[in-house]
């Protein structure tokens, strides 16, 4: 996992470097956890242009970060996902409270 | 005369949260006979990951045990059964159930299931408590263009190849 903050519009971003399954949670939510207690701040974008694969365990994953983030203020969004992935963040309505962002921001 | 196509394979590992990777990797590589698209062995690859780690978490809760896992390919479907000796599922009806979960605490979102049935065509699940639970899944790979015979045969070698080595 890699991230960058911006202090100017206090968003952090955070890039998932491996696939996500019940095996690499565990070190991914410690590190973001980290991140986002650093700086504590107003948008989290976690980008997926890293992942080819995600599945149940990753929403657990985004759901638990976002209680965290919301509960120091700030909101999230989720994007440069594949079409798989795409899918199983549809499936499980986690979508309506973290939106997939279709075009790249530009930092 | 019908050409049907038939394979099998089966792997035995243990319940390591390592192995999730192995397993899902495995029986894409496998399925990949069938000349899936991507977006086919995509949903086959998170259905095994769900069903394997429901064995590892679930049925083994972190002890060391074995998980079977077998596939079978017959004409263009995948079946695909994975097996534990675990603690079983006391309501299977009600564990299908989306975001059903009893490990919530552990960040778990009651998917997996759910997941396994929109992206296979069939899920059957035996389960007996203190015996172990068994999950039988079949996907029908559908072929955009329906050859005759004997060009199918040619063309399902020439783009497993490069299935293979685009992914
Ligand atoms: N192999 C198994 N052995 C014992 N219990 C199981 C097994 N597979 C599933 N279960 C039970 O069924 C429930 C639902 O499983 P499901 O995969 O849908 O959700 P989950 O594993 O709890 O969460 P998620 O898959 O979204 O991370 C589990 O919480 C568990 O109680
Ligand atoms: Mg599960």
């Amino acid at each position: 996992m890699e991230s960058s903050f911006n202090s100017e519009d206090n968003t952090l971003c955070v890039s998932i470097t491996e696939d996500i399954d019940h095996h690499t949670t565990e070190k991914i939510r410690r590190k973001m956890d980290y991140e986002i207690t650093r700086f504590m701040p107003r948008k989290v974008m976690f980008d997926f242009s890293k992942v080819s694969f995600m599945d149940s365990a990753g929403i657990g994953l985004l759901i638990g970060r976002y209680k965290l983030i919301k509960l120091l203020g700030g909101n999230a969004e989720i994007i440069n996902t594949n079409k798989s992935i795409e899918k199983v963040l549809e499936m499980s309505g986690i979508v309506k409270i973290i939106p997939i962002q279709k075009k790249k921001e530009i930092s | 005369m019908k050409s049907r196509y038939d394979n099998e394979m089966e792997l035995h590992f243990l319940s390591k949260s390592s192995n999730e990777a192995f397993a899902r990797i495995t029986v894409a590589a496998f399925a990949a006979q069938l000349d899936p698209t991507i977006e086919e062995l995509a949903d086959i690859k998170t259905a095994v990951s769900e069903a394997v780690t429901n064995s590892i978490i679930h049925g083994y809760e972190n002890t060391e045990g074995i998980v079977k896992l077998k596939a079978t390919l017959l004409d263009n479907v995948v079946e695909i059964e994975v097996s534990d000796n675990g603690k079983g599922i006391e309501d299977v009806e009600l564990a299908r159930k989306p975001l059903y979960t009893t490990k919530g605490n552990l960040e778990r979102s009651g998917m997996g299931f759910t997941i396994m049935e929109s992206f296979m065509d069939e899920v059957e699940i035996q389960s007996v408590v203190e015996i172990g639970t068994k999950v039988t899944m079949r996907k029908k790979i559908k072929k955009e263009v329906e050859n005759e015979e004997g060009e199918e045969l040619e063309e399902t070698e020439l783009t497993q190849e490069n299935t293979l080595m685009n992914s």
